[in-house]
């Protein structure tokens, strides 16, 4: 499967580095289970400049998870890497091992999960987490790794007495907002986030991404944010990424695929979230579900689910069309025809 | 705080209601067991003796079972435990004082050195998933467990005492030689205890082994885990640091259980040996129907395994920062 | 003797119930007997525990002697006419052996399904009640529990000399459920609040409804788990006790014909096979259930079982299979 001419769009950031931070070809990641191989992640390739906020969304089990994992190289067991590459600033991960990989790891390039009380060592406390992060690059000064935890920390609005805390002693924001300093440590050249915010409430959920878009605009770094909620994250994000069935379906400024989408699916998550100023309309989902991976259907992988579906979509795989500024998965697209018709 | 509060009550507590199961129990039983070791011992022993027994045993007395109790926890807060019928007139404080160090030293040191091996293969079977040593494992080690602790002795002193002559099978020590505090006794001692810790050791280690590699497997698809490796952490840190550190814990509570069970696989693999501690004692007073001794074992050995107990939830408490917190 | 199940002491079983939905006994009866299949742990036990039942039931098919009468030749070794031998009483081995399983297999196939009943109410009545009757029923397991159970039974056996089959199974039963109890009481508690549950409740089910027809169904798994480790267990125990000579010394099963064994220096005086073989029995009946035990382990924490292809070095996998690897 081909895709398309990928995109670099001059943002006009601040970068700290020249040159893309990451360019992804050809990603793909499949799981082995009894039942066969199941491709979670397919053929996905795109960029990311330096300081560059990409959002990438879909619902649950589209692979956006998989996908990030997969870029990091922390795959576990039944996943595994199938094939493409992982260009970061201008090496690629796929190639490196175990030990090449943890130079570069956390001091260019660390990791927010989703859940801080899954994430943190529940036996250690915050302040020791930090320092093992440190320790692992080289700092040894107990003068230094003070100092810089400290910073961190206050970078978060966190009381430092905090260092000492053990995970379960602090609230759920606050444990996310530690997860974030801890990401800061080193100030990285980007930062990966696996749905940081789906933990929290709707009001502590604001105030993380207005802090995370603070810090980014401070330290210039890049950010790849995945999350099901794509009217949060659209606030937020330079360029937004439609993920559906392991496939990349739309990909373009967010201005442009949120304000007009053109894949069929990018439509309907955003009809689903009606706006709250807007004039009312009847609440619409998607009917049907994802299809299983481990037998994805002939032709396009939302054409059992479209509402615009045509005969010609099932015949064979469809490949990224360039429209405007975006790429869209869609034959429709294709034909400069827009989903709205 | 609390959290050991709350396990030192139930300490207290559970001791307190074996002392009281230990005295209810020949009550309780059809007949008095007393009653028929009474008409045993009727022209052997004198009659003071008998009086004893009888007051023991509540048997043909006037005072009524509260005051019994009362008069029975007295004697053990005290220290009297009654005189050995076996061993008469040496009283059965003196006669078990003979014979706990031995069983402390095999029981112990090889419990200890069976959890730290177990744990550490365990740990091991879990970082290699799918090598030969996580194939192997667990069936071999399914299969060891299941193995009678008495049978595994029997082998042993079959081809290393009688085949092989290597090592001794009988006795804590050479009977020629009486107990001292010299290095001689001392290594006589501990030749002897090689082959009933091999016993012990190779039964009991496949436990723990299985257990902690099915805990490590479970912390190793945690996400503090993957966190670790983003940071760039040495395998080895994270190995003992994040995984071993997290998935020790419910092996720890599991010790609790498992404590029992290894004691009572010492009684037999003592009675196999001959090795002189308290479970060999306590087959002896067993044959001999020495209630007293019987009693008195039965609560020590029950007290040892709520003091490991104990031991174990002081060490989780150390280990794991959320049972400190208010609960 | 030590415990293998996987799961924490106290903790549910992961994955016994599924999410969000009901399992029918049918439907989870039916799993387990396609998981044994595919195990090849779980089939080994299955076969072993068939033949140990065929001889137990059938014992004359193949041993052809009488186990008690002691009309053959002392202390034989193993011939043509007694294949292990006999006894010093004269008592043939082979047929002992045969006819033993039958007492050993009905104390550890007894005692484990009325332990486990005794399990299953106390678990579920503590789980389910909750209140004094949980603290009560609780702390009477937790005494129980860690009270060491060999000893006790020794001091319980002792006081009833001359106990007989149904007497010792009793005495298991009682000392022997607690550990069963605590699991179920875990899990009931953790289902007792899923939404089924209350969907039931607000149906205006009655409470014993709701426990035959949805809780019992979804602990089938956790309920055969203790029963195999329970008759494990007692298996042990209660050949350690006949080991000793508590039990009735003149009764055949394997536990007897050690103590005779013991009581006669069979080691001493090269009759190994009186010695060896009983225990080996003991412990291949063990070795039955307890590999049934942790195949189910297996199967209802999918995370243990075998990775299907990737092998792991520490936490990555060793084997990365990468295509072509194109870069633009």
């Amino acid at each position: 499967m081909r895709t398309g001419q990928t995109e670099r769009l001059d943002t006009g950031l601040a970068g700290r580095t020249s040159g893309p931070v990451l360019e992804i070809r050809d990603l793909s990641v499949s799981y082995q289970t009894k039942r066969g191989t199941v491709r979670a992640v397919e053929d996905v390739s795109f960029d990311l400049a330096s300081g560059e906020f990409l959002g990438i969304v879909g619902e649950s089990g589209c692979g956006k998870s998989t996908l990030l994992f997969g870029i990091a190289q922390l795959l576990s067991a039944p996943a595994v890497l199938d094939g493409g590459s992982v260009m970061f600033e201008g090496v690629n991960l796929v190639n490196l091992s175990e030990h090449q990989l943890a130079s570069i790891r956390w001091k260019k390039m660390s990791l927010v999960m989703q859940s801080a009380m899954n994430a943190l060592n529940p036996v250690k406390t915050i302040g020791a987490q930090f320092t093992d992060a440190m320790r692992a690059h080289g700092v040894s000064s107990k003068a230094e790794i003070t100092e810089r935890s400290v910073e961190v920390l206050r970078m978060v609005g966190i009381d430092p007495v905090h260092l000492r805390s053990y995970p379960h002693q602090l609230s759920g924001g606050m444990r996310q907002r530690s997860m974030i300093a801890m990401a800061m440590l080193f100030t990285p050249d980007l930062v990966m986030m696996d749905e940081p915010t789906s933990a929290l409430d709707v009001v502590a959920q604001r105030s993380l991404m207005v802090q995370i878009k603070e810090l980014q605009q401070q330290l210039g770094f890049a950010i790849i944010f995945v999350t099901h909620d794509m009217s949060l994250v659209s606030h937020f994000s330079d360029r937004l990424m439609v993920m559906y069935a392991g496939q990349v379906a739309e990909l373009g400024a967010t201005r442009s695929v949120f304000d007009t989408p053109r894949h069929p699916y990018s439509a309907g998550l955003l009809d689903a979230f009606p706006s709250i100023r807007g004039p009312k309309v009847p609440l619409t989902g998607i009917p049907g579900s994802p299809p299983d991976l481990a037998r994805p259907p002939q032709g396009c992988r939302f054409a059992p689910r479209c509402p615009k579906v045509q005969d010609r979509c099932k015949t064979g795989p469809v490949q990224l069309y360039h429209v405007e500024d975006v790429l869209v998965r869609c034959l429709r697209a294709g034909n400069g025809v827009s989903s709205g018709d | 705080m609390r959290f050991l509060l709350r396990r030192a009550a139930f300490f207290v507590l559970t001791l307190w209601a074996c002392v009281t199961l230990n005295f209810l129990l020949p009550r309780l039983m059809p007949g008095n067991p007393a009653i028929a070791l009474l008409a045993k011992f009727h022209g052997r022993l004198s009659p003071v003796a008998l009086k004893a027994i009888e007051i023991a045993f509540g048997v043909n007395t006037n005072q009524n079972l509260a005051s019994q109790y009362v008069s029975y926890l007295h004697d053990l807060l005290t220290g009297n435990l009654g005189t050995s019928l076996t061993f008469f007139p040496t009283p059965v404080s003196v006669v078990i004082r003979g014979a706990i160090l031995y069983t402390l030293g095999l029981v112990g040191v090889t419990t200890i050195l069976a959890f730290i091996l177990g744990t550490l293969i365990g740990i091991l079977g879990a970082w290699r998933r799918g090598g030969w040593l996580d194939s192997i494992l667990p069936p071999v080690f399914v299969i060891t467990s299941a193995i009678p602790y008495f049978w595994v002795g029997m082998l042993l002193i079959l081809v290393f005492g009688i085949q092989l002559h290597w090592f001794p099978y009988d006795f804590a020590y050479d009977p020629s030689l009486s107990p001292s505090l010299t290095f001689s006794f001392i290594g006589n001692v501990i030749v002897h205890s090689i082959l009933p810790a091999i016993a012990i050791l190779i039964t009991s280690i496949g436990g723990w082994i299985l257990t902690m590699r099915n805990t490590m497997i479970t912390t190793l698809a945690e996400d503090y885990v993957k966190m670790a490796r983003a940071k760039g952490l040495s395998s080895r840190r994270i190995m003992f640091d994040y995984a071993a550190r997290n998935a020790i814990l419910p092996n720890l509570s599991g010790f609790a259980m498992s404590v029992g069970f290894i004691v009572s696989g010492a009684v037999l693999v003592e009675f196999v040996f001959n090795y002189n501690g308290l479970g060999y004692l306590l087959v002896q007073a067993l044959d001999a129907e020495d209630y007293p001794l019987m009693q008195a074992l039965f609560l020590l050995i029950t007290v040892a395994v709520l003091i490991a107990i104990l031991l174990a939830d002081i060490i989780t408490a150390i280990l794991d920062p959320r049972t400190r917190s208010a609960r | 003797m030590a415990i293998l199940t996987g799961a924490a002491l106290g903790e549910p079983a992961p994955g016994v119930a599924e999410p969000g939905g009901q399992v029918h006994a049918g439907q989870a009866i039916g799993r387990i007997w396609r998981a044994i299949r595919s195990n090849k742990k779980a089939f080994a036990g299955a076969i072993l525990l068939a033949i140990f039942a065929f001889l137990a039931i059938f014992p004359w098919v193949i041993a052809h002697d009488s186990p008690e009468a002691e009309i053959y030749g002392r202390s034989l070794g193993p011939s043509a006419a007694h294949w292990l031998g006999t006894t010093s009483y004269g008592q043939d081995l082979f047929a002992q052996a045969v006819w033993g399983t039958r007492e050993t297999l009905i104390i550890a196939v007894v005692s484990g399904a009325l332990s486990t009943f005794l399990s299953v109410i106390m678990g579920l009545a503590a789980g389910y009640l909750g209140g004094v009757a949980d603290a009560v029923l609780n702390f009477i397991t937790d005494v129980l529990l860690v009270v060491p159970t060999f000893p006790l039974l020794i001091i319980i056996v002792a006081y009833l000399p001359g106990i007989g089959v149904p007497g010792l199974i009793a005495v298991l039963v009682v000392t022997g459920y607690s550990y069963g109890a605590r699991q179920l009481r875990a899990q009931t508690l953790s289902v007792r609040s899923r939404d089924y549950l209350e969907a039931a409740r607000v149906r205006g089910e009655r409470s014993i409804y709701v426990i035959m027809v949805e809780i019992i169904p979804s602990m089938t798994s956790l309920i055969v788990a203790t029963f195999l480790g329970t008759a494990v267990y007692n298996v042990l125990a209660a050949a350690g006790l006949q080991f000793l000579g508590l039990g009735n010394p003149d009764s055949v099963s394997w536990g007897t014909m050690l103590y005779w064994a013991q009581n006669n220096e069979a080691l001493q005086t090269d009759q190994y096979m009186w010695a060896l073989v009983p225990g080996a029995l003991i412990g291949l009946l063990g070795a039955a259930f307890a590999l049934l035990n942790y195949a189910f382990d297996e199967i209802s924490n999918p995370a243990l079982a075998r990775v299907p292809i990737t092998r792991t070095r520490g936490l990555n996998p060793v084997v990365r299979r990468l295509r072509a690897n194109r870069a633009d």
